[in-house]
């Protein structure tokens, strides 16, 4: 039994830690710990929470702006070339007649840097997410994703905002 | 049988759009550097609509099946994971599509901290680096980053580092010397400087001397100067006291041409002294010299 309860130990972590922080956003989150660099700012764990709600927020603005073809609803969360890419892939979206939704359900992620100026935190997430593109509203294909992703956070006046989001299988 | 015979031209026609319906299939690279020109390869016969759909790019082509679909150097340019679709009126193929970053650095985003600091302090500047092709995607496979902070004599420290996922950060020693240094960050040939002022520290030390001046004691600092033997700025405060019989008077002096005077009342036996920060100087006991 104690065997048993050990084995499901961490998927029941990862469980609570869902339901208590993330029901929103209805995907597993798993948080490895930050890599330890020689020589790079000591992250705070108030600092990584912050960080790591702001990005998993981010998805959902991706979600609705990319369903939408609403680039403005990536302003909250994205900025710099993140912000310009995905502003772009609406606007071909939209040109082209066609829509995407993604919808996460799993996030494994661990920060893998933090600048030693305090002014960005890397991350990397292996995401599984269920992707249907919609050509004039119909669909035309469904697939699950499972990819690699790799983002760099900046501040902003009161959050952390994505500056690079780019998938790395 | 006139019933049979409509009952099969009628299945027939139900199942004629099916029939005629051409499937088409595809092959796609599982990967591809961005910005690369690749080639999908499709079959079958009839028309088709080929997607490419990721959150950072989008293409859509109608495409004629059996034929190779060219995509030119340049098209697919943004990093990421990617579904290709190739759709006929009655199927759907499909295939997942890596784009990873182009190999060559073209951009290094350099974040330096501070832009301003005192001399010889030890690892006082910092500087990370993020690499970036020319489509402005991360480039993750690891490279060599040359950290670079020269003085205006021409003096240089250096660090390589390599990068991890994309990025690399060093810290650095402040020269012994005031003035503009250069910090520069190299990949190859695409390089990013700031410059980093560095201003004298605190006061090494503070020497004060005394005499009288009318009615008056006229207190002076010999020049200030850092533990570099950099000239301390004008500006920089140094605050004179004089105690007596348990009263104590104090004023603020800003440097003026490197060093700080000020006129204080006469008092015999009074104890003078002067500090600038943390800075203690000597003291003086007024006898009436």
């Amino acid at each position: 039994m104690l065997k048993s309860l050990k084995r499901l130990l961490p998927a029941l972590c990862v469980l609570a830690f869902t339901g208590a922080n993330h029901a929103a956003a209805q995907a597993n989150v798993r948080i490895e710990p930050p890599v330890a660099q020689q020589g790079a700012r000591i992250l705070e764990e108030q600092t990584a929470s912050a960080a790591i709600r702001d990005y998993l927020q981010s998805w959902k603005s991706l979600s609705a702006a990319l369903e939408q073809n609403r680039a403005d609803l990536l302003n909250p969360d994205f900025s710099g070339t993140a912000r310009d890419k995905l502003g772009e892939t609406v606007q071909e979206q939209d040109g082209a007649g066609l829509s995407a939704q993604y919808q996460d359900s799993s996030h494994d992620i661990q920060i893998v840097f933090y600048s030693p100026e305090g002014l960005s935190i890397e991350l990397t997430d292996t995401v599984e997410y269920d992707m249907q593109v919609m050509d004039h509203g119909k669909s035309i294909a469904n697939q699950h994703m499972r990819s690699r992703y790799i983002v760099v956070l900046t501040p902003a006046e009161a959050r952390w905002k994505v500056h690079v989001f780019q998938a790395m299988n | 049988m006139k019933s049979k015979l409509t009952f099969l031209a009628c299945t027939l026609l139900i199942a004629a759009p099916g029939l005629l319906s051409q499937d088409g299939h595809l092959q796609a690279p599982k990967s591809i550097a961005a910005g690369n020109g690749f080639s999908i390869q499709t079959s079958g016969s009839g028309k088709a609509t080929l997607y490419i759909v990721g959150p950072n790019q989008v293409l859509k082509r109608e495409v004629e099946l059996g034929q190779p679909v060219p995509f030119a150097s340049g098209t697919l340019h943004n990093a990421g994971h990617y579904l290709v679709i190739l759709k006929t009126d009655g199927s759907v193929d499909k295939r997942e599509l890596d784009v990873t970053a182009a190999s060559n650095a073209s951009e290094l985003t350099f974040l330096a901290r501070p832009s301003r600091l005192p001399v010889g302090l030890h690892d006082g500047i910092t500087g990370a680096v993020y690499v970036f092709d020319a489509y402005k995607n991360l480039i993750t496979v690891p490279a060599s980053v040359s950290f670079e902070l020269t003085n205006p004599a021409g003096a240089a420290q250096t660090r390589v580092v390599q990068t991890h996922n994309g990025a690399a950060f060093t810290a650095m020693d402040s020269t012994q010397q005031q003035g503009a240094d250069k910090f520069t960050a190299r990949l190859g040939d695409v390089t990013n400087t700031r410059i980093v002022g560095q201003v004298p520290g605190d006061p090494c030390g503070i020497k004060m001397s005394a005499k009288p001046s009318g009615q008056q004691i006229q207190l002076v600092t010999e020049p200030l100067r850092d533990c570099s033997g950099n000239a301390v700025p004008d500006g920089t405060i140094v605050t004179f006291t004089e105690t007596y019989d348990g009263a104590e008077t104090t004023v603020d002096v800003p440097l003026k041409r490197g060093i700080a005077q000020v006129d204080m009342p006469v008092h015999h036996g009074a104890l003078l002294t002067a500090a600038s920060g943390v800075v203690l100087g000597n003291q003086i006991r007024w006898e009436g010299q």
